[in-house]
């Protein structure tokens, strides 16, 4: 039953945090920043939501090695994606 | 005799879904390196189309709503199995190979659409990244629905067992963690060009 009530709340959020984004977008509410900084925020929660509601990852014993592995992947995401965009950056930059 | 067979069961059901659980992890770090590859080339045009000129806001709408819905159906179908209900199970696991269905279908026709305008991703360096993202993306739910639809074929012929159970449980967590991509593809990719 509790993992019924977690699939539902889970697609509310999210739901809400998809529709947010396009509506921003669709009825231009905000400056092109702010619009640009409400879909990247609204991303990361409902990217937090997925992961919390629907794959389970939480603080609580049940799936703490899930929660370890993905903060792994992060590290190595940080360092491969964020070493690539500032490269590519400086390069860019140097060129021009 | 009986009872430690299913605890070796368990057992291996268990380690079966932090296997599956890493490789989803390498599978992030795959499209995390296919974002940064598009963010690099994302203004590289080559005197082609952008995604401004290219992109329809009503199909990327559908293509939102079909596979954030089959995030809940994947989730019914898994609590409905856990509760050893057939019937529900197999027809939630219908309903969500028809909504992945209906995206890929969107999908590969908005890439046709496009490869028909000489947009396709020889063109540019943006369209090059463009197509490879979306592209892995969408071998990825074309993967999910073939397992989908064998996972089907054997909960009829086998029933709900233990080890059907585990084989859902790690399809919902592949179906979730694409539909995780998606809100990446259309937060980064999509979104932006429609200001």
């Amino acid at each position: 039953m509790e993992r019924l009530q977690a699939i539902f709340i889970g697609f509310g959020l999210a739901v809400v945090l998809t529709v947010l984004p396009f509506a921003a977008v669709l009825g231009k509410w905000l400056p092109r920043d702010a619009t640009l900084w409400l879909i990247a925020i609204a991303a990361v929660v409902q990217i937090g939501v997925h992961l919390h509601f629907f794959l389970g990852v939480g603080f609580t014993r049940k799936h703490r090695e899930r929660l370890v592995t993905l903060l792994f992947a992060g590290v190595l995401l940080f360092f491969m994606v964020g070493g690539t965009l500032w490269v590519m950056g400086n390069l860019y930059w140097r060129m021009m | 005799m009986r009872a430690a067979s299913e605890t070796v069961e368990t057992q291996m059901d268990s380690e079966a879904e932090l296997g599956f659980w890493l490789y989803l992890m390498s599978d992030a770090v795959l499209f995390g390196l296919i974002f940064a590859t598009f963010a690099v080339m994302a203004t590289n045009y080559a005197g082609g189309p952008s995604g401004s000129d290219l992109f329809d806001m009503t199909n990327l709408a559908l293509q939102t709503a079909l596979l954030l819905t089959s995030s809940l159906t994947i989730g019914l179908a898994h609590h409905a199995v856990t509760e050893d209900r057939l019937g529900p199970t197999v027809l939630w696991m219908l309903v969500t190979v028809a909504l992945g269905a209906g995206f890929l279908g969107l999908e590969l026709w908005e890439l046709a659409g496009f490869v028909a305008e000489g947009a396709g991703p020889g063109r540019s360096g943006y369209l090059s990244a463009y197509f490879t993202l979306v592209g892995t993306h969408g071998l990825h739910v074309t993967a999910g629905l073939i397992w989908a639809l064998t996972l089907i074929a054997q909960l009829l012929v086998k029933g709900t067992g233990s080890r059907e159970k585990s084989r859902l449980l790690r399809l919902s967590l592949f179906w979730h963690f694409l539909d995780i991509v998606w809100i990446g593809v259309f937060s980064l990719v999509y979104l932006p060009e429609f200001l």
